[in-house]
């Protein structure tokens, strides 16, 4: 039972369906690329936009290589500091889908324990987490983000706040995006929880503990995969949207988002290239992870077979 | 009817407890208000006196009682950042937000439910394939890169509207408004649009998809065959049910535009309550978040409630099951 959600995955059906979706197939090739961008930045990159010895002041503000008075060095143009925007890109990518990945990957942990939990033990601690839940949920995601960063910015010293921004905004974003894991978790935990096999653990003198992590959750992970795919495409989004705000990561190490609040700044000195690149950039990730996820759900979805 | 009124306004307290002690939390954990308020040679004996006159010598639960007692009043103290009492710092940026989230709110049931009817009414129709499909981008578009196109496209380029701040506002009593200035009622423009076009195309997509399944149903059909006009069964009979789901939506989706005027006020400049909330998340300024936090829940809270109270008002069944007792 353990396998089911790689062999289901493997098994014929779900390749025939990518096969023939053509949304899944060209969001997936996006994301091939663009990971692959991430993944090997430092190569692709014409320079390193963080190190201020490769950047010369007298390349700054050149517009992309194809409109009059571009560089063929810069082929997306420079920033007002000289920075490479097709460099900074690159970079700022690997910026967001690390902090993406990261929080999908805390919200999950804390998400499913707290499912598990809720699920297996019942009563007052199932009560209270469901609870806590709804509220939470009841909230629109952004502005908790906004107030555990903020909750985290105001607990360190100023003096941390640049080299602890990465950090804080896995932590804001993971811990406001939980809810999900631990709602669907919870409900299957459920249903498991009864079943012969668990009994058998019992009886045979497997703690609690052995039979939460050993035999319930390997059988309640199926649904969770769907869910950290759409969620990817969330938490690469809030993470722009913090960025942006000014309370993401600093302008020292940009991230999609910082990219774009950075060429706002400029939107009316006519560098419309500084903001409108990342942004198509961030545009196409968020857009390629949601098809995929949605082609997922349904591929997954017994029902809609 | 009188149960569900006080069961629910019951749990409103609750929530709006949890979310004060949150507050408290807050307070009472982020950094040491002593130490702001003696000097950096004070004596234990002068700090002690200090933490007694502040109360923090109290066990906390006295102290959180304390707390919600004061923000019942609307009293937070003053603002870390600034120094000025929080409340009067709210109270002057509360007319900006309100504004443009009322114009968005106005905007997007104005142009969403037609649009939803247009749609429903004529599924095959280039039209709505084409509203479909940007739609389908609107929504894909984080917002605040919505924004940046509209402020590049109609401040930048054309150079028809202005792209941040109010314009001229005129004072109303406490209240400064835009509603009364040229300037103020075009600087609303960009920022409404931005702010409105994602509960838009909600709003478009669920009055679409309930006519649709309206117009599937045996009233319907009997209304047809009853041989009354497409005019009277689309709008008179249709739509009257299609819009319970909506207004659930649209009161649940108003929470939201409160908490995404925060982005839609970084990026037109807008002197909102967001922008303020923005300053004080990136300076850690607690009283200025604490603030925040309570009076937007508050007014989640009241619209979830007003909300669930109207589903009922406007729905005969749920109020049939709710009266059982009286009949």
């Amino acid at each position: 039972m353990a396998t089911s959600v790689l062999s289901r995955a493997l098994s014929g059906d779900v390749a025939w369906s990518f096969r023939h979706s053509w949304s899944a197939r060209l969001s997936a090739l996006a994301l091939v690329i663009l990971f692959a961008a991430a993944i090997f930045a430092p190569l692709l990159a014409n320079q390193n936009p963080y190190d201020i010895g490769q950047l010369n002041l007298f390349d700054s503000e050149l517009p992309p290589a194809w409109v009059d008075g571009g560089d063929a060095r810069y082929w997306l143009g420079t920033d007002t500091q000289a920075r490479d925007v097709y460099s900074s890109i690159l970079y700022g990518l690997r910026l967001s889908l690390i902090v993406g990945f990261a929080s999908v990957a805390l919200a999950a942990v804390v998400g499913i324990s707290l499912g598990l939990l809720g699920g297996f033990v019942g009563g007052f601690v199932d009560a209270a987490i469901m609870r806590f839940a709804d509220v939470l949920l009841s909230f629109p995601t952004i502005l908790v983000a906004l107030l555990v960063n903020g909750i985290v910015r105001g607990a360190l010293p100023p003096a941390q706040h640049q080299q602890a921004a990465i950090w804080v905004l896995i932590l804001a974003i993971g811990l406001t995006n939980w809810v999900q894991y631990a709602r669907i978790v919870r409900s299957s935990t459920m249903v498991e929880r009864g079943k012969e096999y668990v009994q058998a653990a019992r009886i045979n003198g497997v703690s609690r503990t052995g039979i939460m992590v050993q035999h319930i959750l390997p059988n309640v992970l199926g649904p969770v995969l769907v869910i950290a795919t759409i969620n990817l495409g969330m938490a690469v989004l809030t993470e722009a949207t913090l960025s942006f705000l000014g309370v993401g990561m600093p302008a020292t190490q940009p991230s999609l988002g910082t990219l774009i609040r950075i060429g706002n700044e400029f939107l009316f000195s006519g560098i419309w290239w500084v903001v409108i690149f990342p942004s198509v950039v961030l545009v196409a990730l968020v857009l390629a992870v949601n098809l995929l996820g949605d082609w997922l759900r349904d591929a997954l979805n017994p029902k809609l077979r | 009817m009188i149960g569900f009124l006080v069961r629910r306004i019951v749990q409103s307290v609750f929530v709006m407890l949890a979310v004060a002690l949150i507050a408290f939390m807050m307070f009472r954990f982020m950094g040491d208000p002593v130490n702001s308020m003696v000097s950096e040679n004070a004596t234990v004996a002068e700090r002690d006196e200090v933490r007694v006159r502040l109360g923090l010598d109290q066990p906390l639960y006295v102290q959180y009682a304390r707390f919600v007692a004061r923000a019942a009043q609307g009293d937070f103290g003053l603002s870390w950042r600034n120094a000025r009492p929080v409340s009067s710092l709210l109270a002057e940026r509360f007319p900006a937000t309100a504004e443009l989230v009322l114009v968005a709110a106005g905007l997007s049931l104005a142009v969403g439910i037609p649009l939803g009817i247009l749609t429903a009414l004529r599924p095959r129709a280039f039209s709505t394939q084409a509203l479909q499909f940007i739609s389908l981008v609107g929504i894909s578009l984080p917002t605040f890169v919505t924004g940046i196109l509209l402020i590049l496209v109609f401040s930048v380029w054309l150079g028809w509207l202005p792209s941040y701040g109010r314009g001229t506002v005129v004072d109303v009593g406490w209240w400064s408004t835009g509603f009364l200035t040229l300037t103020g009622l075009k600087a609303l423009i960009l920022p409404s649009v931005m702010l409105c076009l994602f509960q838009l195309t909600l709003i478009m997509r669920l009055v679409r998809a309930e006519m649709m399944e309206v117009l599937r149903s045996d009233f319907i059909k009997f209304a047809r065959a009853r041989g009354l006009s497409d005019r009277a069964i689309h709008f008179h009979h249709a739509l009257r049910n299609t819009l319970i789901p909506v207004i659930t939506i649209f009161g649940l989706q108003l929470g939201g535009l409160i908490a995404f005027a925060i982005i839609t006020e970084t990026v037109f400049q807008w002197p909102g309550m967001g922008a303020l909330f923005i300053q004080a998340v990136s300076f850690g300024d607690v009283p200025v978040m604490a603030a925040y936090l309570v009076l937007v829940s508050l007014i989640f809270v009241t619209i979830n409630t007003i909300v669930d109270l109207l589903y009922v008002v406007l729905d005969p069944r749920l109020r049939v099951e709710g009266t059982r007792g009286a009949h």
